[in-house]
């Protein structure tokens, strides 16, 4: 009975008895991101006061390597780009472009947080942990945190490239898609701020 | 395979024992009764999985009700520690002890009292005063209810299982870093706080796309209940706030787990960003605890008056400017560690200018009393109390945001007494006089008002008592957080304290007895109208307990003060014309699930039991993808049953008030003019 629950309780009075679900939970996810926002803003400022203190340690100038880093940008931009071109094809209502297009935008994320986690594992066997001083634990913070993030944009994403498959672009599916390419793009912006802040300031 | 955990966790002060054995025995003599009355299929089908918004906030105060016990028992262990302590004898309390006691005492009190309390009356009040059926994301809300509850159960197992924090309520690093803090005790404390603040953000989140989102048609921002208002802005810092909280312990974790130096004061680390990032969030959490208290005064002042909030547009300005002024002012908290003048004097400015807006308030509640025909019931005691001590409070919070007076009473019982009288007097009372004024709508029947009034009057005193000694001892130079003194003057001062704190104590005792004396006699307490106090906000127009939907069509909103406009158009119990289905959320039992989960996850993290933080996670993981593609959440109440309630209701109606319940309940009572 109640799969069409809420369809048959739609019929009357629209607006005064049902508020938009789509619209709330948008506005619930602008809400929570910039909620997320304030976390990294926070990480951000300890990154700006202790990023400096490097202890005797490497230096950001030692330690980084922007072509590297540019491609792993290239990685999650093209991932977003991609992620773009999905809600296009949702919007034509085309499922089988929805699923290709998720899968190349996940193994994108997947090449991202496969580079950092190889940049990280470098860093560490080579005696550059988060222990080491402040500047390289507040770097490990930041940019962990955003690979997190992408890593659990990543099982998010895979979670709704099984709901395509099994349900279709059924409107709870479209809906959660938007949120998932709200939270997408969000960490772009994000590691735009990182590359900039810790990576070019860093070398510079 | 238990990590750190081992038999050498359980504590051997006999005090910590009888505490534990008591907690034990009750929690089993509950379990007990439930399991005799067969219980547990009603409370899981009706309560512990329920999404209804008015059952998660009575849960919410519950919780409340509970952890205040708590955090009490801990103020008469320290005020009797402080009684005897003096010169020759130690007292009862070993110093480490007394600092748990005092740690556990102010965690408790913010985040495991204060905050659920408030939570559970915007819960039960906010939907309804704003004409809607539930919150936006009424799973959200049971989420946050168990999170919270798991934070709080971290902190109650830390009673009976290694220690906890020794470090104050607020944490400050490098104490809690491992090296100077190697135990458990931190780490209870990060994970609770983590837990339930997380709780706090998705609540946060949740209440403001409710209050923007859900308001019923006619209802404008400049038309909504102040208690509305103030949710809103609460809401607003919870959502700014606690973000930073949550990064400022996951940082902490990462110096305590992975030996990271972000706080600590070797390699570069910097102790001094997390006392101002603990603070970026712990100054507007002390605004979060008192702007809804502020939206219960005004409730109340305009009900029991009989009169519109004065000034209701300032009221609202108001409480924007010190929403906004609140993350202007954290510093204050710590003057004293060498910003210099200029840095000083821009916060002790910016904190002296919060005492604007406040005052505006206390001015509009006054002149909302002015040539009101004012009824004397129990809200209007805690409201009365309140405006009298909290501008005693806030005087002494003037005085302290002069830097150079900061320098001399910074750490001393002058502060302890300060933020005592806002946070006792101002968001204490207003949540105890909210829990009076909205008892009747969340369970049917309103508290006996002569226990009510006893217990104020305890309370009241018994505050007095307590911590008007505590500002001269400020000015004696006691410091706060002593197990052990050597001062005999002081010792006078302690004892009038320690017996205010008895007469509080005498107080909550009362209300106890209120409690169990309304709940025998609740047949005549009933309130059959929904409308007990004559009340003049939306709430008031549903039945005591409100119908699972509240309104069974939503109310058209033409005024402030919605329902008080639709009484006295004689429109408030007008039959509609025709009824219609509602939709409603279906229980979920995945929110406790979450909650299990989350205190498994931060239990095994405080303990370093690795493999079960895993199976935790991964038990998190699935829930929440469970959850996520379930499609099915909502349940349909036919047209004809909601028609069937509400003709209960009215017949219900009819038989209590044949001239209409309104007039029924306006009790006029001399008042003499100026």
């Amino acid at each position: 009975m109640s799969t069409d629950a809420s369809t048959l309780g739609l019929a009357h009075n629209e607006a005064v008895e049902h508020p938009d679900t789509v619209a709330m939970q948008t506005f619930g996810f602008w809400l929570y991101l910039m909620s997320d926002l304030i976390i990294f803003a926070t990480l951000f400022a300890t990154f700006a006061v202790l990023g400096r203190n490097y202890a005797g340690g490497p230096t950001g100038k030692d330690l980084f390597h922007l072509p590297y880093t540019l491609g792993e940008t290239l990685f999650l931009l093209f991932s977003s780009v991609t992620y773009g071109l999905v809600m296009l094809a949702v919007h034509d209502g085309r499922r089988k472009r929805v699923l290709v297009g998720l899968a190349v935008a996940f193994l994108l994320g997947v090449g991202f947080v496969s580079l950092e986690i190889n940049e990280f594992h470098s860093m560490i066997a080579a005696g550059h942990g988060p222990d080491q001083s402040a500047f390289l634990s507040s770097f490990f913070t930041l940019v962990g945190t955003h690979g997190t993030h992408v890593t659990f944009g990543l099982i998010w994403m895979a979670v709704m490239m099984g709901q395509v498959a099994v349900k279709g672009l059924t409107s709870p599916v479209q809906s959660r898609l938007l949120r998932l390419g709200m939270f997408w793009h969000f960490l772009d912006i994000v590691w735009i701020g990182i590359f900039s802040i810790v990576y070019l300031m860093g070398v510079m | 395979m238990f990590g750190k955990l081992s038999l050498a966790a359980i504590p051997e002060s006999p005090i910590t024992l009888t505490a534990v054995a008591g907690a034990l025995l009750l929690g089993l003599v509950i379990l007990g009764l439930i399991t005799y009355y067969k219980k547990w299929t009603y409370l899981y089908q009706e309560w512990l999985t329920s999404l209804d918004h008015k059952k998660i906030g009575i849960m919410y105060i519950i919780l409340a009700l509970v952890m205040l016990l708590r955090g009490f028992s801990d103020a008469i262990l320290m005020r009797g520690q402080q009684a005897i302590a003096v010169g020759g004898s130690l007292g009862y309390l070993t110093p480490d002890h007394f600092n748990q006691i005092f740690s556990a005492h102010g965690s408790i009190m913010i985040v495991f009292m204060a905050m659920p309390f408030l939570v559970g009356l915007m819960n039960i009040t906010v939907p309804q005063q704003i004409g809607a059926r539930d919150v936006a994301f009424p799973f959200l809300n049971s989420l946050s209810l168990w999170l919270t509850a798991a934070g709080a159960l971290l902190v109650m197992v830390s009673l009976g299982l290694g220690e906890f924090s020794k470090a104050g309520w607020s944490g400050y690093a490098p104490l809690t870093e491992t090296r100077y803090s190697p135990g458990v005790g931190p780490d209870y404390w990060i994970w609770a706080f983590q837990i339930a603040g997380i709780g706090s953000t998705l609540s946060g989140i949740n209440f403001l796309v409710t209050i923007f989102k859900r308001r019923a048609p006619g209802m404008t921002l400049m038309r909504m209940p102040l208690f509305v208002w103030t949710t809103v802005c609460t809401m607003v810092l919870v959502v700014w706030a606690f973000p930073v909280l949550t990064a400022t312990l996951a940082m902490l974790t990462l110096d305590r787990y992975l030996g990271m130096h972000l706080f600590t004061n070797t390699l570069g680390g910097n102790l001094m960003m997390y006392v101002n990032l603990f603070w970026t969030w712990g100054h507007p959490e002390v605004y979060i605890v008192i702007l809804p208290a502020f939206g219960i005064f005004s409730e109340v002042a305009a009900t029991f008056s009989g009169k519109r909030l004065f000034g209701y547009r300032s009221m609202v300005y108001a409480t924007a400017a010190i929403t906004v002024l609140s993350f202007s002012v954290w510093l204050h908290h710590f003057f004293t560690m060498g910003a210099g003048p200029n840095v000083n004097l821009f916060f002790g400015i910016a904190t002296m200018m919060i005492a604007i807006p406040t005052g505006v308030k206390t001015f509009n509640w006054l002149f909302t009393m002015y040539r009101g025909r004012i009824r004397f019931a129990s809200p209007m005691y805690w409201t009365l109390g309140f405006i009298v001590t909290f501008a005693i409070g806030g005087a002494a919070g003037v005085m302290l945001s002069i830097p150079p007076a900061d320098y001399v009473l910074h750490n001393s019982l002058f502060l302890i007494a300060h933020f005592h009288s806002v946070l006792i007097a101002g968001s204490l009372f207003g949540f105890l006089a909210g829990y009076y004024y909205w008892f009747p709508k969340a369970v049917g029947f309103s508290l006996r008002e002569d226990w009510g009034k006893r217990a104020f009057w305890c309370w009241l005193i018994g505050f007095y008592l307590a911590f008007i000694p505590l500002y001269v001892l400020g000015f004696m130079g006691m410091p706060r957080r002593l197990a052990h003194y050597d001062n005999p003057a002081w010792h006078p001062y302690l004892l009038v304290a320690s017996l205010g704190t008895a007469v509080i104590g005498l107080g909550i005792v009362f209300m106890g007895i209120q409690l169990l004396f309304s709940i025998k006699e609740r047949r005549s307490l009933s309130d059959p109208t929904g409308d007990p106090w004559d009340g003049r906000t939306l709430e008031w127009l549903t039945s005591s307990p409100p119908a699972v939907y509240n309104f069974p069509t939503i109310p058209i909103v033409e005024e402030i003060d919605a329902f008080m406009d639709m009484k006295e158009k004689g429109v408030a119990y007008r039959l509609p014309e025709q009824y219609n289905d509602i939709v409603l959320p279906k229980n979920a039992p995945h929110g406790m699930i979450l909650g299990g989960l989350t205190f498994l996850f931060g239990f095994a993290m405080v303990w370093y039991i690795w493999w079960l933080a895993i199976l935790a996670s991964l038990g998190l993981l699935v829930t929440v993808i469970a959850r996520s593609i379930d499609d099915d959440i909502h349940y349909l109440i036919p047209a004809a049953e909601v028609e069937r309630i509400e003709t209960e209701r009215y017949r219900q109606l009819a038989s209590v008030a044949p001239r209409g319940p309104a007039e029924e309940q306006t009790i006029p009572e001399p008042v003499p003019e100026m």
